[in-house]
C-alpha cells in the first residue's frame, strides 16, 4: 500500500518553496522505488514551519518542517515515510501546541483534506450542513444562522441572520448571493487560506445561503492578487457540479444553485459591498449611496446577500451542528470563533482560530511568540489598513467587537500586524493617507480630496514643519473624513492616523498630552 | 484583432461582461490596446468613455505593453514591518527602474501592490503569478536567476 504524503499547495507555502519540495519528494521516491501518494493539501497555518510536510501513519499524521529541497534525501534516509526520527520531525501534527490550543470550526478541515476532492470533503463531515438545510424551510435555515449570533466577518460585524432575513422577505424573481472575496485588507489572509485549503466549505455555505433566501445564482468576487485561489476555486466548483452539489436539482432536491468566480482588477475599494456590485456589473468601482440596502436592491437592482468568505464558510458548521452550538463559543455579543491572522513582525506568524474573548496579548505572545526580530513589540495594527494602531498599554483588550469599539479600534477581518520598536508611527500615519490617495474611488470629496491634503499635511509633519499649525489641521481634516465620507475608505482612514498620533505623539515631534 | 473578436463573442452575453472581457483581452495580449476600446464599447452598447473609464479605474488593467514579466512589490503594513521599505529600494536599484517602468531589455516591469495575502511570510513580492515570501536582496537575485532560466 502506498503511503500518503501531504505537501501544501497554499500559496504562502508555495512562496517558500512547497512546489519544489513536492517535486523533490516525488523524484526521490521514484529513485528509491518507493510508492507514495502525494496530496497537495491546504496549509495548517503555521507559516514559520512551511513548507511543512506531513506523513500519514497509523498513529496519525506526523509533521516535518520547515522542509527545504536539500532536506528531502535525508528525510528518506531517516525513514520519514514511517514517522522516522529527524531534526525536522515535529511529532504528531495535532499535538503541536499552536494548533492544539485553537478552536477550529471554520478551519476544521483546512490542511487535512485534498481541497478539490468532494469525496474527501464528504468523508470529513462536509455537506452535512447542506443536507440539513435541504430538510428545513427557508425560515428555519435563517433562524439557525440568526441563533448562531454570526456577524459579518468581513469587518462590519453586521448580523448575518438579519441580512438573510431581509433578502428572504423581499419578493423577487431573481436574487443573488455574492461572496466578497476581495480580501484587500493588508495583514489578512484567512479568506485566501479557505479558498485554497477548503474551497468546498465556501461553496457549501453559499449554496445554503441560496436555499435560505431563494437565490439561484452566486458570484465569488475574487481579487486579482489571488491567482492560485482562482484555479483551486474553479476546480472545486467543477467537481461539486459534477457531483451534483451545484447546478440543477441539487442532490435530487429540485433546488438550483449556480456559482461563478469573477475576478476584480486591483481596486481596494471594491471590497466595499456596493462598489463590489458596481464592479460585478462591469462598471468602475464607485461606492453607491445607501439606502437602498443591497438586501433590497443590490446586484442588477435585485435583492442580494453580500457576505465575506469567512461568514459564508462558517455557515456549514452552523447548519450541521445547530445555531446554539456555534453561539456557545465567544463572549458578549461576539459569538462563535474568529480566524485571526498573525502577521508582520512576529516569530510565529500564521492562522489562529479562536473563540472571541482571548486578549491581544495572549495572541501576540502565546501564539505569536513575540517579535521576529526579538525586539519589544511597540505597536499593533488590528483590522487591516483602516484599523487603529494599539500601543502596549492596550494589549490586554479582549478580542471582542464591542471591547475594541470601546477603545476606538476595530477587529475588522481579524488581521493583526505587529511592529517592533524600530517603527516610525508618523511614517505609518503618512502611509495610511497615501494608501487612501491610491485607493479612493473618488466619489465623495472628504475621501478624494481629504486623503491628498492629509498626505501633504503628514509630509509636513514628518519633516517637523509648523507642528503647531499642522497637528490641529490634521485633526480637523480627520474629523471631516470621519464624519463626511460615503464609506469606510475615507471614513476610517483616520483610525490608523489618529491612533498613531494619540498613542505615539513622540513620533510626531510632540509631547504626550 | 481576431482574438479580441472571439473573446467578445464568447463573453458579451454574460451579465456584467466588461470586466471578464477586459481580463480575457489582457490575459491574451498582455494589455488592453486603446484601439480596441471602440470595438468593445460597440459590442456592449456602451460609450467609449465608459469603457475607457473602467480600464483607467482599475490598477490592474494597462493600456500599453508591459515587460515580459511583471514584478509586484507589496507595499502594505505587514511587509513594511519586516523591512519592506529597504527591499523596495534594493529591487528598484537592482532592476534600475521605478514603479510603472520597464527595464531597457524589456524583461521586467515593476508595479506596487497592496497586499498579496502572504503577510505571515513578509516581505513578499510577486512575479507574474508566482508569489515569493521572506524576500531579501540576496534571495531576490536568486529569484531573478530562476525566473530567467
Amino acid at each position: 500500500m502506498s503511503i500518503t504524503v501531504y505537501v501544501p499547495c497554499d500559496s504562502s507555502a508555495v512562496s517558500l518553496g512547497a512546489n519544489r519540495v513536492a517535486n523533490a519528494i516525488t523524484q526521490e521516491a521514484e529513485k528509491r522505488g518507493v510508492e507514495i501518494n502525494v496530496v497537495r493539501n491546504g496549509s495548517r497555518g503555521m507559516y514559520w514551519l512551511e513548507p511543512m510536510v506531513e506523513v500519514a501513519t497509523d498513529n496519525g499524521r506526523i509533521a516535518y518542517g520547515a522542509v527545504k529541497t536539500g532536506d528531502v534525501a535525508s528525510l528518506f534516509d531517516a525513514n520519514f515515510l514511517n514517522g522516522g526520527t529527524h531534526a525536522l520531525n515535529l511529532g504528531l501534527t495535532e499535538e503541536i501546541p499552536y494548533l492544539k490550543k485553537q478552536q477550529r470550526l471554520t478551519f476544521a478541515r483546512v490542511g487535512i483534506t485534498d481541497p478539490v476532492s468532494v469525496e474527501d470533503y464528504v468523508a470529513h463531515d462536509g455537506y452535512r450542513g447542506l443536507k440539513n438545510a435541504l430538510s428545513y424551510s427557508q425560515a428555519e435555515i435563517v433562524k439557525h444562522v440568526s441563533d448562531s449570533g454570526l456577524r459579518g466577518r468581513g469587518g462590519a460585524a453586521f448580523p448575518t441572520g438579519i441580512k438573510w432575513n431581509t433578502v428572504l422577505n423581499t419578493p423577487s424573481e431573481q436574487k443573488y448571493i455574492i461572496c466578497n472575496a476581495d480580501e484587500g485588507d493588508s495583514g489578512t489572509f484567512s479568506d485566501r487560506m479557505i479558498m485554497e485549503g477548503d474551497p468546498l466549505v465556501l461553496i457549501e455555505g453559499m449554496t445554503i445561503a441560496g436555499l435560505a433566501v431563494g437565490a439561484t445564482q452566486g458570484y465569488i468576487y475574487l481579487r486579482i492578487e489571488y491567482p492560485h485561489a482562482l484555479e483551486i476555486l474553479n476546480a472545486a466548483i467543477a467537481n461539486a457540479t459534477a457531483a451534483n452539489y451545484l447546478g440543477e436539482n441539487i442532490q435530487g432536491s429540485g433546488k438550483t444553485f449556480h456559482l461563478e468566480v469573477r475576478q476584480g482588477a486591483g481596486a481596494y475599494v471594491c471590497g466595499e459591498e456596493t462598489a463590489l456590485m458596481e464592479s460585478l456589473e462591469g462598471k468602475r468601482g464607485l461606492v453607491r449611496f445607501k439606502p437602498p440596502l443591497p438586501a433590497i436592491s443590490g446586484l442588477f437592482g435585485k435583492p442580494t446577500v453580500v457576505n465575506n468568505v469567512i461568514s459564508l464558510a462558517s455557515v456549514p458548521v452552523i447548519l450541521d451542528k445547530g445555531g446554539e452550538f456555534y453561539r456557545d463559543f465567544g463572549m458578549g455579543r461576539s459569538r462563535g470563533t474568529l480566524p485571526l491572522q498573525l502577521a508582520g513582525n512576529l516569530k510565529h506568524a500564521g492562522l489562529v482560530e479562536l473563540a472571541f474573548g482571548a486578549t491581544l496579548r495572549e495572541v501576540l505572545y502565546d501564539f505569536g511568540g513575540g517579535s521576529a526580530t526579538g525586539k519589544p513589540i511597540r505597536a499593533v495594527q488590528v483590522g487591516g489598513p483602516l484599523g487603529s494602531y494599539l500601543p502596549e498599554s492596550q494589549f490586554d483588550t479582549p478580542l471582542d467587537y464591542e471591547a475594541f469599539a470601546a477603545i476606538w479600534a476595530v477587529l475588522g477581518h481579524g488581521g493583526i500586524v505587529a511592529f517592533d520598536e524600530t517603527v516610525d508611527m508618523a511614517q505609518m500615519a503618512k502611509y495610511s493617507m497615501e494608501f487612501c490617495v491610491e485607493e479612493s474611488c473618488g466619489k465623495c470629496t472628504p475621501c478624494r480630496i481629504g486623503s491628498t491634503r492629509g498626505y501633504e499635511v503628514m509630509d509636513e509633519i514628518v519633516n517637523k514643519r509648523d507642528l503647531d499649525k499642522n497637528i490641529p489641521l490634521l485633526r480637523s481634516l480627520c474629523d471631516t473624513m470621519l464624519n463626511g465620507s460615503l464609506c469606510a475608505m475615507g471614513g476610517m482612514t483616520p483610525y490608523p492616523v489618529l491612533s498613531a498620533l494619540n498613542h505615539f505623539p513622540e513620533d510626531f515631534g510632540i509631547k504626550a498630552a | 484583432m481576431q482574438t479580441v473578436q472571439t473573446i467578445i463573442t464568447d463573453l458579451k452575453d454574460k451579465p456584467g461582461a466588461l470586466l471578464p472581457i477586459l481580463h480575457a483581452v489582457q490575459n491574451s495580449l498582455g494589455y488592453v490596446p486603446p484601439e480596441i476600446v471602440p470595438t468593445i464599447a460597440k459590442a456592449l452598447n456602451l460609450s467609449r468613455a465608459e469603457v475607457h473609464g473602467v480600464i483607467s479605474f482599475y490598477h490592474y488593467f494597462r493600456d500599453h505593453a508591459p515587460g515580459k514579466k511583471t514584478v509586484r512589490i507589496c507595499r502594505a503594513e505587514s511587509c513594511l514591518a519586516m523591512g519592506g521599505k529597504a527591499l523596495e529600494s534594493q529591487i528598484k536599484t537592482k532592476l534600475g527602474i521605478d514603479y510603472h517602468e520597464t527595464t531597457e531589455d524589456g524583461n521586467y516591469s515593476l508595479e506596487a501592490v497592496y497586499c498579496l495575502g502572504n503577510c505571515a511570510c513578509s516581505p513578499a513580492i510577486q512575479i507574474d503569478n508566482d508569489v515569493y515570501g521572506r524576500v531579501t536582496a540576496e534571495s531576490f537575485n536568486e529569484i531573478l536567476t530562476e525566473q530567467s532560466a
